[in-house]
């Protein structure tokens, strides 16, 4: 141990209290904060992926050729839909780890704004979205994936969106079920497949009955996924597109207060 | 060493209370505490688990708002000033305040942001802590591979950062080893020392309170049942003499002549006579003289002077080890068997 513990000598005058930075800084310092271990250990964005390319390994080849294009074309926009719902979905997990751990305490005893916490973690949400995306373009161009940049980067920016929310629904339930993580894992396990099925991202919901047409049209990934799906293949229907964009636009909304109301309530 | 401006105890309370509520039943945490702390002081908050220190530094913290009652920290209500106390305080929790996913020099740095440092600064102050703190070896490895006094001097660094004017550490040195406790002392005095921040810890450890705060105070039931410097809370208890001697007979005879000592509390068992007084290590050469003068041998003699454990027992009749493994299931006396653990500090 070293001798001396702080490093002036005399006696220090103790500091005046720390400035009020605004909430765009607080947000920033937040967000950079989580990107970090990301940035340090990138490989760790492969962990929400695993299911999903297994899905895309196995059911690839079972894909039939059809008339207007190839099947990959219209699989793999649903694929990033649901890496992009699994690793947001996922995210709500670290908080638990840090509400178990203290550093969660540590922050709410700081200086930085509650809401600051809520949404500077929900932006974060973005950058392993995108790294997993390019990932799956990496693996799928080689094949019969044809890439058409313009609409991949309208379609991120719809992906982007509902990533934040779902990573702000995904905090709010690891805040809701506190220190106990398996309530966490069983209710986001317990509503990550219906979300999924009822977007038709493995299966086309064309002909279901109506009652399934009905859950379908109440899920707002169904509006992203079409809207993926035409971007991913070079298409701008602009109904199609603004729907995409609508049903990511309320994700996030939803998503957002939920996880406010959950975080100012966090001691 | 005052070197400040403020006026006033830097911390007040009025009828501090919390209560928290479980399955149909209310637990009184917190009990209407009084309490004045000035700044510059170092005060150690002693008792056992599930006493209410915890929970009263949760809402001095601002963690937890109290149920009745009010506290202001610098200058602030903890619950309608709830962002100032947070810029004036430091608080060293019982968990890690460092996440176990990021490595230290980052967390540090991004708290010195929270608190409003600029980026050069925000990095100069993480070197200069990591420095201080012994940590140039891991502060850049992952929190997780951390040992348990490595990620613990980390946690203090952290409630470093902005030099607060007061700093609170609950229970800042369980689970560490004796020499990491020590140290862990040796930079709390140092801080005090150098800074002149006021200091509140919390402890079960009576060694500790003893040996670091200038002020003890003692809560059990979530009730203050003493305040005052550790030297003043023994001396009014005075010294224990245990006196051994060759038989039963022996040991009454000495029994009746060390109960003439003025104020002494004696007690036989068998052939041991023990006797509680003040200053008792001034008197037993005398006792050993007259039992010597009257024909008897004392086998063996010794002198303990008062320790903390002591005046927790004087004041609330029970050691505290006692009372530690009371409030492990249930709480408060509680007549149901409500196992959850829930104490203050499972909160």
């Amino acid at each position: 141990m070293s001798t001396a513990v702080l490093t002036p000598t005399p006696v220090r005058q103790t500091t005046p209290d720390s400035p009020v930075n605004g909430f765009w800084a607080d947000t920033w310092n937040v967000m950079t904060r989580e990107l970090k271990p990301v940035l340090r250990e990138p490989a760790s964005v492969l962990f929400a992926m695993v299911q999903p390319l297994v899905f895309l390994g196995l059911f690839a080849p079972l894909l039939p050729e059809t008339p207007d294009g190839s099947a990959l074309q219209w699989f793999v926009p649903g694929i990033v839909a649901m890496t992009c719902l699994m690793g947001a979905s996922f995210t709500g997990a670290n908080l638990t780890n840090e509400m178990l751990t203290g550093s969660h305490e540590r922050l709410l005893v700081s200086p930085l704004s509650r809401s600051s916490l809520l949404v500077g973690r929900a932006l974060k949400e973005v950058v392993p979205m995108l790294m997993q995306t390019a990932i799956i373009l990496l693996v799928v161009t080689p094949f019969s994936f044809d890439l058409h940049l313009g609409g991949v980067l309208v379609g991120v920016v719809i992906l982007s969106l509902f990533s934040i929310g779902v990573g702000a629904l995904s905090f709010a339930l690891a805040l809701a079920s506190r220190d106990s993580e398996w309530v966490f894992w069983t209710v986001q396990q317990t509503l990550i497949f219906p979300v999924l099925l009822l977007a038709g991202i493995l299966l086309p919901l064309d002909g279901a009955p109506r009652w399934l047409e009905i859950a379908s049209d109440l899920n707002p990934l169904t509006y992203v996924v079409e809207a993926v799906r035409e971007l991913f293949a070079g298409n701008y229907p602009i109904d199609t597109i603004a729907a995409g964009f609508a049903g990511s636009a309320v994700v996030a909304a939803l998503g957002v207060c939920i996880g406010l109301r959950a975080m100012r309530n966090s001691s | 060493m005052t070197t400040h401006t403020m006026t006033g105890p830097v911390i007040a309370t009025r009828g501090l209370t919390r209560h928290f509520t479980t399955r149909k039943h209310t637990v009184e945490a917190v009990r209407g505490l009084d309490l004045e702390i000035g700044q510059g002081e170092l005060v150690a908050f002693l008792g056992p688990n599930g006493a209410g220190k915890s929970t009263t530094l949760r809402m001095l913290t601002t963690l937890i708002p109290p149920t009745s009652g009010t506290a202001t920290v610098a200058g602030h209500d903890v619950v309608s000033g709830q962002r100032e106390v947070r810029r004036a305080i430091g608080f060293v929790g019982q968990g890690n305040g460092a996440g176990h996913v990021q490595r230290g020099r980052d967390e540090l740095v991004s708290q010195g942001r929270a608190h409003g440092l600029s980026r050069a600064d925000a990095h100069a102050r993480a070197d200069e802590l990591i420095e201080d703190l012994d940590l140039s070896a891991v502060a850049d490895r992952k929190v997780s591979t951390l040992s348990g006094g490595q990620r613990r001097r980390l946690d203090i660094a952290m409630g470093l950062v902005h030099l607060p004017r007061v700093l609170f550490l609950d229970e800042p040195s369980t689970g560490l080893d004796p020499q990491n406790r020590a140290n862990l002392q040796a930079q709390i005095e140092r801080l005090h020392a150098s800074t002149g921040s006021t200091i509140v810890l919390t402890t079960h450890y009576l060694d500790e309170a003893d040996a670091l705060a200038e002020r003890v105070i003692v809560i059990d039931h979530g009730t203050v049942i003493a305040d005052d410097t550790a030297q003043s809370l023994k001396s009014g208890l005075g010294d224990l003499l245990t006196i051994g001697l060759v038989d039963d007979i022996d040991a009454t005879v000495a029994a009746e002549q060390a109960a003439r000592i003025d104020g002494a509390v004696v007690e036989r068992d068998h052939d041991v006579v023990t006797v509680r007084v003040a200053g008792g290590h001034e008197i037993a050469p005398g006792l050993l003289v007259e039992l010597d003068r009257r024909g008897m041998a004392p086998r063996s003699i010794e002198v303990a002077r008062p320790t903390l454990d002591d005046v927790f027992l004087n004041l609330t009749g029970r050691s505290l080890r006692e009372a530690q493994e009371q409030a492990v299931g249930a709480t408060d006396g509680s007549t149901t068997t409500d196992h959850s653990n829930h104490t203050e500090e499972a909160a």
